[in-house]
């Protein structure tokens, strides 16, 4: 497969502020990509040095195989960028920005962007002091869906939106996978990112500390088990890979590293078992382990905008 | 709940926040003003060498225009009250209107004020936090003045009598920023309202102090005449202060009164619906730049047409009046032109214009700065328009926007002034060339501005010291017998006094030199750094 984007050893630092510390990144083309991180993790410094806004220290970045510094302008006629906090001149209408961004990036569909306004709800006639965040936020979404490019780099496009449009946007990333774009999501919302993204990438302080599909991602973390068993689950928490073992008579409760699955399930079976819940972990666990674990030794790093 | 809980609160964040900018401003003041009555005790030190000096100037109109009424020129305190009265007026509100605003509707604008409008804050506190922090500032420099001018050894009661003149003024047009903050939705609308209101001020002084007495009563519609009809160091009209400081309570009254009756973020008049589609020109950053900035601009252009028609017409008036004066011709000729008094009130006025217009010039060239700061560079930046081009577009806009202004201007004054002496075919093309000449000088702060931005982004408010710079060499210098040296720092000292003096080719080549390389240094550094 093709890859649309790749970092690796991206480093960037404001003053004494670490933004960036050695960041790697693939997106394959074609693909949707969840960028996962809370806030201040270096998610909107890595879009804005895609986007050759911000000069790297450090590292390289290819973009559709250009370099983002150099070739920014003739590379940005091919992506489209939302960005996390959209501010609008204040005496220009929705509409006006829709338009002049398309055209500034190489002309728009017309016809899409008359549906992309229905489908989103936006009236393109009020000035932009006049909308809200979350209105603010479809003109740039409906700016950004309406042309036709390559890439789409959007960071958190739904912090501001209602549960309605949320759902709007998701049919619209699907519909433009189906077109066999690539887009690039910046995200905390877990929900948002397990239905949208083939695979994921979780930054921390800077750094990406896991990448890959949900099942990869999942594969190397712990799978909780709930059962009811015949007798009491004795020498179960002795086994390797198993963690939080709760018991209350035949009842148990564990949560098993996935690679050591089998051994578990063997004694399980050999105790003998009357009911049995096994749940894979959800995007969530998989992000709260990755918090948790360890506290980050480095200085916290502050939202770099 | 009480309308101003949490005022104190909101007096010490401002304060804060402005923590460099009030003390920064107060020095600039203490220096003008301390300055001049200073070089003034060492160029005139007796009572017969002010006595020569003042009457060479009295009844001169041309000086009383650019600058204030004479009374009494005889002490070092009358010669600064005379000197610094109008300019200091000016600088007053100026500020003022910044400060008032900048607390006021630029916080509602930017969303600052809902934030802290949801705490336990009452509705005019926000509006009476911005005035007290302005008030206060004039007040206090009020009386460092007055101190400042007892050391230099001036009589106690007119030195603070001064002091306060100036600082009323200020008070006068806080007020009067109170109100326009609470008309418009945006704080630039609402600066410009004041900064129009300024503008008449100005005006209405000058025509009513030099247009002779059938027309002096205009200086009492303005609250810069106010502050020069206080006389101090002449008299003392201690009544005087009544009417600023009524204006300012009746402003302040009304501001508040406003602010009860709208809601957070509106202004007086609600915003409508605008076209769901752009106009086909708009694609383009300098049509966006064009399109952002043509309202200010329109606003200046009518500013200046004002400012050069009013000048224009009374440049007969003084000719008449002035004739009689001797020793004019030599000291007009260091103010200004070579030959005519005419002609030297022009250039003055032509200079006058040239200065007028670089406000305009780095206003609309720092608008690359907040177009960055409010993070809407950046989606324009993400589009195939590169660093170099977006930032083309507002340069482009201020250049050229300014070069306009100073043009419109001089042509205003042109037919202005030929309709009076019935020549308007020979004077339009002279003073059109007068106004040209200025250009390349406005453009060197162009540069200074896009310098500014490129290499040193968080100093760019710096611009605006250069411009007050220029102002102060250009009125003060001359009277000030400041070094040459000196003088040559402000770009408008080299351009060709026109008209009446000869009109040489090289400094106009080395203006433009300096403002191509200062903006070429720009656009470099703008395009090697990061945005934001």
């Amino acid at each position: 497969m093709s890859t649309a984007i790749t970092v690796s050893g991206l480093r960037k630092s404001f003053g004494r502020t670490i933004a960036l510390d050695g960041l790697d990144l693939t997106v394959g083309t074609g693909e949707v990509h969840g960028f996962l991180g809370p806030n201040g993790a270096g998610k909107s410094t890595t879009l804005r040095m895609l986007l050759g806004l911000l000069r790297a220290d450090g590292g390289t970045a290819r973009l559709l195989d250009g370099d983002p510094w150099r070739d920014a302008t003739s590379l940005h006629r091919r992506l489209a960028y939302v960005p996390g906090d959209v501010t609008l001149w204040p005496n220009l209408t929705g509409g006006e920005v829709i338009d002049l961004l398309g055209r500034l990036r190489g002309g728009t569909d017309g016809k899409r962007r008359a549906e992309l306004l229905e489908r989103f709800d936006l009236d393109p006639t009020k000035k932009g002091r006049a909308y809200s965040k979350g209105n603010r936020q479809k003109v740039a979404l409906v700016a950004a869906l309406s042309s036709d490019v390559e890439l789409l780099l959007l960071d958190e496009p739904t912090s501001g939106l209602d549960p309605l449009m949320e759902a709007v946007f998701r049919e619209c990333v699907l519909e433009e996978r189906e077109r066999g774009r690539t887009v690039l999501l910046s995200s905390h919302i877990l929900a948002e990112v397990e239905v949208l993204c083939d695979r994921v990438s979780i930054v921390r302080a800077g750094r990406v500390v896991d990448s890959g599909t949900l099942t990869e991602l999942r594969h190397l973390t712990r799978t909780s088990i709930e059962a009811e068993l015949a007798g009491p689950p004795d020498g179960l928490a002795d086994l390797p890979g198993v963690h939080d073992t709760k018991v209350t008579g035949n009842h148990v409760r564990c949560e098993v590293d996935t690679d050591h699955l089998d051994a578990v399930l063997a004694r399980l079976t050999a105790i003998g078992v009357r009911s049995l819940v096994s749940r894979p972990p959800t995007l969530e666990e998989l992000f709260l382990r990755h918090y948790r674990a360890e506290q980050p030794t480095a200085e916290p790093v502050a939202a770099a905008r | 709940m009480n309308a101003t809980a949490g005022l104190g609160p909101l007096v010490k964040l401002g304060a804060r926040r402005d923590r460099v900018m009030l003390p920064a401003w107060c020095y600039l003041m203490i220096a003008l003003t301390i300055g001049t009555a200073y070089s003034f005790r060492g160029l005139y030190p007796t009572v017969a060498s002010r006595l020569a000096f003042a009457h060479s100037f009295a009844g001169n109109p041309t000086l009383t225009a650019l600058t204030g009424p004479t009374f009494d020129l005889t002490t070092i305190g009358g010669l600064t009250a005379w000197r610094i009265g109008g300019l200091g007026g000016l600088l007053m509100a100026l500020f003022n209107i910044l400060v008032v605003v900048r607390h006021t509707r630029a916080e509602e604008e930017a969303g600052r004020l809902e934030l802290i409008g949801a705490g336990v804050v009452g509705r005019h506190a926000p509006l009476t936090a911005g005035l007290l922090l302005a008030m206060g500032t004039d007040l206090v420099l009020g009386l460092v003045l007055g101190a400042g001018l007892v050391l230099v050894g001036q009589p106690v009661g007119d030195s603070f009598v001064l002091g306060l003149a100036l600082a009323v003024v200020g008070v006068a047009f806080a007020g009067i920023a109170a109100v326009t903050a609470q008309l418009t939705e945006t704080s630039r609308a609402a600066t410009g309202l004041a900064a129009t209101v300024l503008g008449i001020a100005f005006l209405l002084r000058a025509v009513g102090d030099s247009g002779g007495p059938a027309v002096s009563w205009l200086h009492w519609l303005s609250p810069i005449g106010w502050g020069q009809q206080i006389r101090p160091f002449a008299g003392d009209r201690w009544w005087v202060f009544a009417l600023p400081v009524g204006l300012a309570i009746l402003t302040c009254w009304a501001a508040g009164a406003l602010v009860s009756r709208r809601d957070i973020g509106a202004g007086l008049l609600p915003s409508r619906p605008g076209p769901a589609t752009a106009a086909h020109s708009l694609r383009s950053p300098l049509a966006l730049a064009w399109r952002l900035q043509r309202g200010l601009l329109l606003g200046w252009l009518i500013a200046l047409v004002a400012v050069g028609a009013v000048l224009g017409t009374i440049t007969q008036d003084m000719l008449s009046i002035a004739d009689t004066s001797s020793d004019l011709t030599r000291i007009i000729s260091q103010l200004g032109g070579e030959a005519g008094i005419a002609n030297a009130f022009l250039a003055s006025v032509m200079g006058l214009i040239g200065l007028l217009s670089t406000v305009f010039v780095v206003q609309a060239v720092l608008r690359l700065r907040s177009e960055e700061q409010a993070l809407r560079a950046e989606p324009v930046l993400a589009t195939g328009v590169g660093k170099v081009p977006f930032a083309a577009g507002h340069l482009l806009v201020a250049a050229l926007g300014g070069a306009l202004l100073i043009v419109v201007s001089g042509v205003a004054a042109g037919i202005a002034y030929g309709l009076r002496t019935g020549d308007v075919g020979g004077e339009l093309p002279t003073l059109l060339g007068a106004a040209l000449v200025q250009v390349p000088a406005a453009w060197v702060l162009a540069g200074v501005a896009i310098a500014l931005f490129g290499l040193l982004p968080t100093w760019t408010a710096a611009s605006w010291a250069a411009v007050v710079l220029c102002f102060a060499l250009g009125e003060l210098g001359p009277t000030l017998r400041l070094p040459q040296w000196v003088m040559d720092v402000s770009p408008f000292t080299h351009v060709p006094k026109l008209p009446g003096g000869p009109l040489t080719g090289a400094p106009i080549g080395w203006l433009i030199v300096v403002s191509a390389a200062l903006t070429a240094v720009g656009l470099v550094s703008w395009r090697r750094r990061d945005v934001g």
